[in-house]
């Protein structure tokens, strides 16, 4: 019999700290939205969230929910254990989002085995409820 | 013909180039310091400006251990102008603004090094304790989350999309990797990185760290300081090497953000840079480009106009026009894949050496008078055309 180390666990994902600007973003899935900071003012869309919209300067700006579908603009397939018992490999891509145009999240595709997953593939959000963080996760559309 | 109220590099210095080197972050730094000040026939009493990037970094010493403020004090300098900060640029824009004081007359000697430690740091870990943070800060909270924690990963969304869309192939990319590999064997201060030849099928075999690089298209940490000393053009008779003139630099960016954007700020910077001069990428010997990871060269090709964008990659052909002996030789130090991640200001020393014809075993031929140097990736951007004229 051979001795064998256990595999440590799984990390968790590293945290942002939520603030009065990035909270809706961070905390929406608890609703199962995906909110984005859009302008009242000149209807443009600004990400990541800020207190002015980038476009036209305006305070006039709230989180708004979008479809949370989306295309892959580009990925990445992941090899490499950035930290100890993170499971590889792993996809991480760039979403450009429906109803928010110019805005992409960079994010991970999950769900699929990493070499179904391509460019200019539909994918729509799933949340991963962490220590009061829903990360908007992507997963392909049916 | 030295032009009067034009900066010009007239030392440049570096320490040995390690992994794990015990020699303290302040001894490397002054072993590049004396090695630019003994090239330029300078002494410390004619030194009037200190420049470097990013300045003390104290919860991040090893990225960063040394600030403008120990150069002035433990050279006895006495400053009339200095700067040492992040908010610049990219990393040779510590050396573009020195420039810009020399020509607005703020300074007639200007020390600009950059000193890392990345590698001794993390070996000795109760004298560099690393920083364990509760939470992701900044910018990278939208993209640590998904652990797309290194840069490698967010350089790696602009080079797949080279693959997918314009047909970049493995072994095109290959290419920085083995051009940095054959120039670093003949750089003598590159034997603590690269030790052997590299072949296309090792490379073809390694580990991938994430598509499409595999561990020889990421620049590894090491330890050394490299200097560059900039003089005014009224002081180049204090002076005994060959002046560089600084002709032109850029830094432009127009998304803040690795991952908004659909080009990286070099496409902003490269145009900037030629706006500035009358030299055209025709007139250029040598480039020494960015390459932390692999991809960077090929878009700092595309972003200068050396080639279409998009076609960095054939641009290249198959390594022959990147070479020592080829049309436009690239990194002919080994940059940073092949000679240590200097950060930079490696890029513009091999610059100005083969400039001046120094280059030894590795000088290429031609007589260069034209070199573009280049720093960053992702939202940082900038670039230095340095000539001898």
């Amino acid at each position: 019999m051979t001795e064998t180390k256990a595999a440590p666990p799984p990390p968790k994902r590293p945290r942002p700290r939520l603030d009065a600007i990035n909270r809706p973003f961070w905390t929406g899935g608890a609703e199962g939205k995906l909110y984005i900071t859009h302008c009242g003012d000149c209807g443009e869309w600004t990400h990541p969230p800020r207190e002015f919209c980038r476009h036209c300067q305006s305070e006039n700006v709230a989180p708004e929910a979008v479809p949370g579908t989306g295309v892959i603009d580009t990925l990445t397939v992941n090899h490499q254990p950035w930290m100890p018992g993170l499971p590889v490999p792993f996809v991480i891509a760039r979403v450009k989002l429906d109803g928010a145009p110019g805005v992409i999240l960079t994010t991970n595709v999950v769900g699929s085995p990493v070499d179904e997953v391509d460019f200019d593939d539909r994918v729509r959000v799933t949340f991963e409820e962490q220590d009061g963080i829903w990360f908007p996760l992507f997963e392909k559309e049916a | 013909m030295a032009l009067k109220h034009e900066a010009y590099i007239t030392g440049i210095g570096q320490s040995e180039v390690g992994v794990r080197l015990a020699r303290s972050p302040m001894g490397i730094t002054m072993d590049a310091i004396k090695a630019a000040m003994a090239d330029a026939g300078l002494t410390f009493d004619q030194i009037d400006g200190v420049a470097t990037y990013p300045g003390r970094m104290a919860g991040f010493l090893g990225f960063s251990p040394i600030g403008v403020d120990e150069v002035i004090e433990t050279c006895g300098i006495k400053a009339r102008w200095h700067m040492g900060g992040g908010e610049i640029p990219a990393q040779l824009s510590a050396i573009a603004e020195a420039a810009d004081a020399i020509r607005n007359g703020h300074a007639r000697h200007v020390i600009c090094f950059r000193t890392v430690y990345e590698a001794a740091a993390m070996s000795r870990p109760e004298e560099f304790p690393p920083v364990r943070r509760e939470f992701v800060e900044g910018s990278s909270q939208w993209t640590a989350p998904y652990f797309a924690i290194s840069a490698a990963c967010w350089v790696a969304h602009y080079a797949m999309r080279q693959m997918k869309r314009n047909g970049m192939t493995r072994e095109q990319l290959a290419q920085i990797a083995l051009n940095a590999n054959r120039n670093a064997l003949d750089n003598p201060n590159a034997r603590a990185i690269t030790k052997k030849p590299l072949t296309l099928d090792e490379y073809m075999e390694a580990r991938l760290i994430t598509t499409p690089f595999c561990l020889y298209d990421c620049d590894r940490f090491s330890d050394a300081s490299t200097v560059l000393i900039l003089s005014a053009g009224d002081a180049l008779d204090e002076v005994k090497t060959t002046p560089i003139r600084v002709a032109a630099s850029a830094g432009s960016v127009h998304r803040y953000s690795w991952d908004q954007p659909d080009y990286m700020a070099s496409y902003a910077t490269g145009p900037d840079l030629w706006a500035q001069t009358d030299y055209k990428p025709k007139d250029v010997g040598t480039v020494q480009f960015y390459d932390g990871f692999a991809f960077f060269p090929i878009s700092w090709l595309e972003a200068l106009g050396f080639c279409d964008i998009g076609a960095g990659h054939e641009f290249i052909d198959g390594g022959k026009r990147i070479a020592r002996d080829g049309d436009l030789p690239l990194n002919t130090a080994g940059g940073q894949l092949g000679a240590g991640r200097l950060h930079g200001f490696g890029f513009a020393y091999e610059a100005a050496l083969q400039l001046r014809g120094d280059a030894g075993e590795r000088q290429i031929p031609g007589d260069p008078k034209v070199a573009v140097a280049t720093s960053g990736g992702g939202p940082l951007a900038a670039a230095l055309l340095l000539a001898r004229d």
